[in-house]
């Protein structure tokens, strides 16, 4: 591998790691909240127990995030110090913001796991909130950046330097609006569906168990609401990209000619020495009236563009695929979740529906990677679209296998060290037999 | 003769001080989780777990803050220094990461098993020894004048980090988060047996504080002359080294009358003010001798927001952060003075 395909591995590695740990920093705290606010409001004590399991999870989630995050704002100058030197006073603020955003959230997260008993449970349920808020607004504003690489905005460029800059401009990017509200959705679907899950595969062999039951539930509500809305979303962000980044949508779905009436292609292979792409099923003119609304519409191909210029077609055409199936997949669950839930509530822990909820539980995580490949790999061979190329911001230092192989080691075990931890919070079910609901025996608690 | 981008610098030395006050204290702690000993061992690692936890996070925030300050504010010497340096921020980070993250494993165990210390508990304590050290080193480097920017383009990482000078500003910053940490946890614990422990502990420290305090500037004579020079020859940054030694003299000595209240904020004015002094020396420069506050800075358009940003939200930012250290501090740092 050369120097720069290291850097960028390194770069892939480390965001693909950060990804899952941001993701459940969005979701889970606002299912922690739910749990809190349904004790509350009940006052049963199952709630108050969800809550806590979730809360401990959370904390060891968010502790990885925090500082794998950390590691990534010093790598962006590690492994691209010319991306930062063209860039940092043009995009720094959202990332300035973002700052704040971690200071409220690791502040409301420090109050809500060691303050329960310290604080009016007013203030509590507050801080809870704000975890929350905290770390959606995290994600929103890091995106920012990200839009900004796909969509510069916010500068003139004079021999190869910014001037004009405004900040402001560069944060409210064309890209922005529809890839935060398309992350935030994908957040909450991810960890709503991953959470379901797990509490589905518990309810197998454990039906009656009311913490199993519902922390599935509220789960489901928060995962499910949000993946019916991802595929809208998507197709927002679909069409903006068909519009602002042609050479994206066309590698993402391995349309090599121009053609009005371009057809929509579900699998296969793009080749592109061959021009083509093999094996796809073709659904006639869909392509176009997805990405314009139009039957008739014109869809730029790849070879409109310089080769230079390409992506490389293959992992993102896959990568988009593998996404918009797990969509169509949790999107599809969540719909019949919702079905059930009306007719009949008892068939929702029946088998019939747990094994598909245990299916969809990877899921979203997948389709965050997949999501993520696309955007970043469909950017290629630039960093900032049509102003810097990835080559020319990676660092002179050499000897990057070193680095790369470290951190994954090191990834590697971090991520099990995590999970083996949050296996023990749930294997060790906590008994509510269906009669507590009921019983007020247990409310002594606080 | 105040401009933006020297406010700018500014900031990120702040928040430079605010690290070392309330994360330095943090690594402190795991410098005193790996040296616990004794019949009290157990509890002592009990008492920093339990004076660390609900805050470590927010304190960490900090050096984000920094960072992103520079980036933001200073582009080409984030972009210098991660390249000139690229090997002892590599494992600054890993330090970072490896406390971080081991940590919260560590003190899940801690609470789920009464005390037990864990695998994790040694990895956290370890990575609190090495990453202040590293933290120093890339201080002392940036200050050295041995990192050139032409060079550093041209041929990649330098070395230059791995001389006498950079590496005893490690040693310096260690002792310094560590002595902070102890005349931290003295004020934690009611327990006299103790707090004896974490007095001696802090004494020793002072002790080591001091040394270095003697030693970093000899070093930096032979080893970065530009910066000795300004070091003891600039009124201001020879006035901050004087009022550090003073307050050295000052928190050593309420050590050992056991007044440590006192001997608490000297510590803390110690530790702001070797900061300050450097920074007031290595003024106007971000890395000697290439690279000048104005010389890397980025437009005044986005220093001037940066700076709105930065002043905004630290009107949110800091009665949240009161609030938190009302609610897990209230004795400790806001209440009763000392009681010995
Ligand atoms: C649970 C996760 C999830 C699910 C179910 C979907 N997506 Fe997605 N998608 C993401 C998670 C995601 C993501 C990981 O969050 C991305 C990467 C960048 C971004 O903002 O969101 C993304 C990016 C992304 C992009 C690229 C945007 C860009 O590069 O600017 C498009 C066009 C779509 N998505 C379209 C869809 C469609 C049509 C879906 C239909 C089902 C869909 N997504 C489901
Ligand atoms: C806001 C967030 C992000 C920023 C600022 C960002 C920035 C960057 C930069 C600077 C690079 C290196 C240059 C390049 O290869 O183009 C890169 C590469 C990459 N990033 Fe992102 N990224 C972000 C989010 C993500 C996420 C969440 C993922 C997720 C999984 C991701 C996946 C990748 C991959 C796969 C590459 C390597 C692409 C290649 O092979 O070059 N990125 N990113
Ligand atoms: C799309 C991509 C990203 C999303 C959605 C995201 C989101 C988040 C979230 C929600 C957190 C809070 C911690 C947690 O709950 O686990 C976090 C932490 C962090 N992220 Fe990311 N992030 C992304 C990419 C990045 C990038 C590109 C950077 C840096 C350049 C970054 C830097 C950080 C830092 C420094 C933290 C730690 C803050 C702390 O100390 O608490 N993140 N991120």
């Amino acid at each position: 591998m050369t120097e720069l395909e290291l850097a960028r591995a390194q770069m892939a590695m480390m965001f693909a790691f950060h990804i899952i740990f941001a993701v459940a920093g969005m979701g889970m705290p606002l299912l922690m909240v739910i749990a809190e606010a349904a004790h509350r409001r009940t006052g049963k004590q199952v709630f108050l127990e969800l809550a806590r399991r979730w809360a401990r999870g959370t904390a060891i989630l968010f502790a990885v995030g925090a500082v794998s995050g950390t590691v990534l704002s010093f790598e962006l100058g590690l492994l691209w110090p010319r991306f930062m030197e063209f860039s940092g006073g043009i995009i720094g603020l959202p990332f300035a913001l973002e700052g704040f955003a971690f200071f409220a959230e690791a502040i409301f997260l420090g109050i809500y796991l060691y303050g329960r008993g310290r604080v009016s449970p007013v203030l509590h349920m507050l801080a809870g909130i704000g975890v929350a808020v905290g770390g959606l607004l995290s994600g929103i504003l890091v995106v920012s950046a990200n839009g900004w690489m796909n969509s510069p905005a916010g500068f003139l460029l004079r021999d190869g330097m910014p001037i004009d800059i405004d900040p402001i401009a560069a944060m409210f990017n064309p890209a922005w609006a529809t890839t935060a509200v398309h992350m935030s959705l994908a957040a909450f679907a991810a960890s709503g569906f991953a959470v379901a899950g797990i509490h589905a595969y518990k309810l197998l062999r454990d039906r009656e168990n009311l913490f199993h039951r519902h922390a599935m539930a509220i789960a489901l509500w928060v995962g499910g609401s949000a993946a019916v809305l991802l595929p809208v979303s998507g197709d927002f962000s679909a069409r903006f990209v068909a519009k602002d980044q042609p050479v994206k949508l066309a590698a993402m779905e391995g349309q090599f000619r121009t053609e009005r009436g371009a057809p929509l292609r579900i699998g296969g292979i793009p080749d592109s020495k061959a021009g083509t792409t093999r094996f796809a099923i073709e659904i006639p003119r869909a392509l176009s009236l997805l990405a314009f609304h139009d039957m008739d519409a014109e869809v730029k191909g790849l070879e409109a563009f310089p080769r230079t210029d390409w992506p490389d077609p293959l992992p993102v055409h896959i990568a988009f695929q593998v996404m918009v199936a797990c969509g169509t997949a949790m999107a599809a669950v969540a719909l019949l979740a919702a079905l059930l839930a009306f007719r009949n509530r008892e068939s929702l822990f029946r088998p019939g529906f747990l094994l598909p909820a245990i299916f969809c539980s990877p899921l979203g995580i997948i389709a965050v990677e997949a999501g993520w490949t696309v955007t970043e790999l469909g950017r290629q061979p630039w960093v900032i679209r049509g102003v810097m190329r990835t080559s020319e911001a990676v660092t002179p230092v050499t000897g990057l296998a070193l680095p790369f192989v470290f951190f994954s080691v090191l990834y590697l075990a971090l991520g099990v060290s995590a999970a083996l931890l949050l296996r023990r919070e749930v294997s060790k079910s906590p008994s509510f037999p269906a009669s507590a609901d009921t019983s007020a025996a247990r409310e002594r608690e606080e | 003769m105040y401009d933006l981008s020297t406010l700018a610098a500014g900031s990120i030395l702040a928040s430079l001080v605010l690290y070392a006050l309330l994360g330095g204290a943090d690594f402190g702690g795991g410098v005193w989780d790996l040296l616990s000993r004794g019949p009290r061992g157990r509890a002592q690692r009990l008492l920093i777990a339990h004076a660390i936890g609900p805050i470590w996070e927010t304190n960490h925030v900090w050096v984000v803050v920094a960072v992103v300050i520079l980036f933001t504010g200073f582009p080409k010497a984030f972009a210098l220094i991660s390249t000139a340096l690229f090997l002892p921020v590599t494992l600054l980070l890993s330090g970072i990461v490896l406390r971080g993250a081991a940590f919260a494993f560590h003190s899940y165990h801690l609470h789920d098993e009464g005390g037990r210390n864990s695998r994790w508990g040694t990895v956290f304590a370890c990575a609190s020894l090495l990453t202040p050290v590293l933290l120093g080193v890339v201080i002392g480097a940036v200050s050295s004048g041995e990192i050139r920017a032409h060079e550093t383009y041209s041929v990649g990482a330098s070395m230059a980090w791995l001389s006498p000078f950079p590496l005893s500003v490690g040693l310096l910053t260690l002792a310094v988060f560590s002595y902070l940490a102890s005349a931290y946890l003295i004020l934690e614990t009611d327990d006299p047996g103790l707090r004896e422990d974490f007095r001696l502990r802090a004494l020793w420290s002072s002790a080591a504080v001091a040394a270095l305090m003697v030693a970093v500037p000899l070093l930096a004579k032979r080893g970065a002359g530009d910066f000795y020079h300004a070091l003891l020859g600039n009124d201001w940054s020879a006035g901050l080294v004087f009022l550090a030694a003073t307050a050295a003299l000052g928190a050593h000595v309420s050590l050992m009358l056991r007044s440590f209240s006192v001997a608490r904020a000297c510590v803390v004015a110690q530790a702001s003010l070797i900061l300050a002094g450097w920074g007031a020396a290595q003024y106007p420069y971000l890395v000697r001798p290439d690279l000048t506050i104005p010389a890397a800075a980025s437009s005044q358009a986005s220093l001037r927001l940066i700076l709105i940003a930065l002043a905004a939200g630290g009107l949110l930012l800091f009665p949240a952060i009161f609030l938190l250290f009302w609610v897990f501090k209230k004795d400790t740092v806001f209440g009763r003075t000392n009681r010995s």
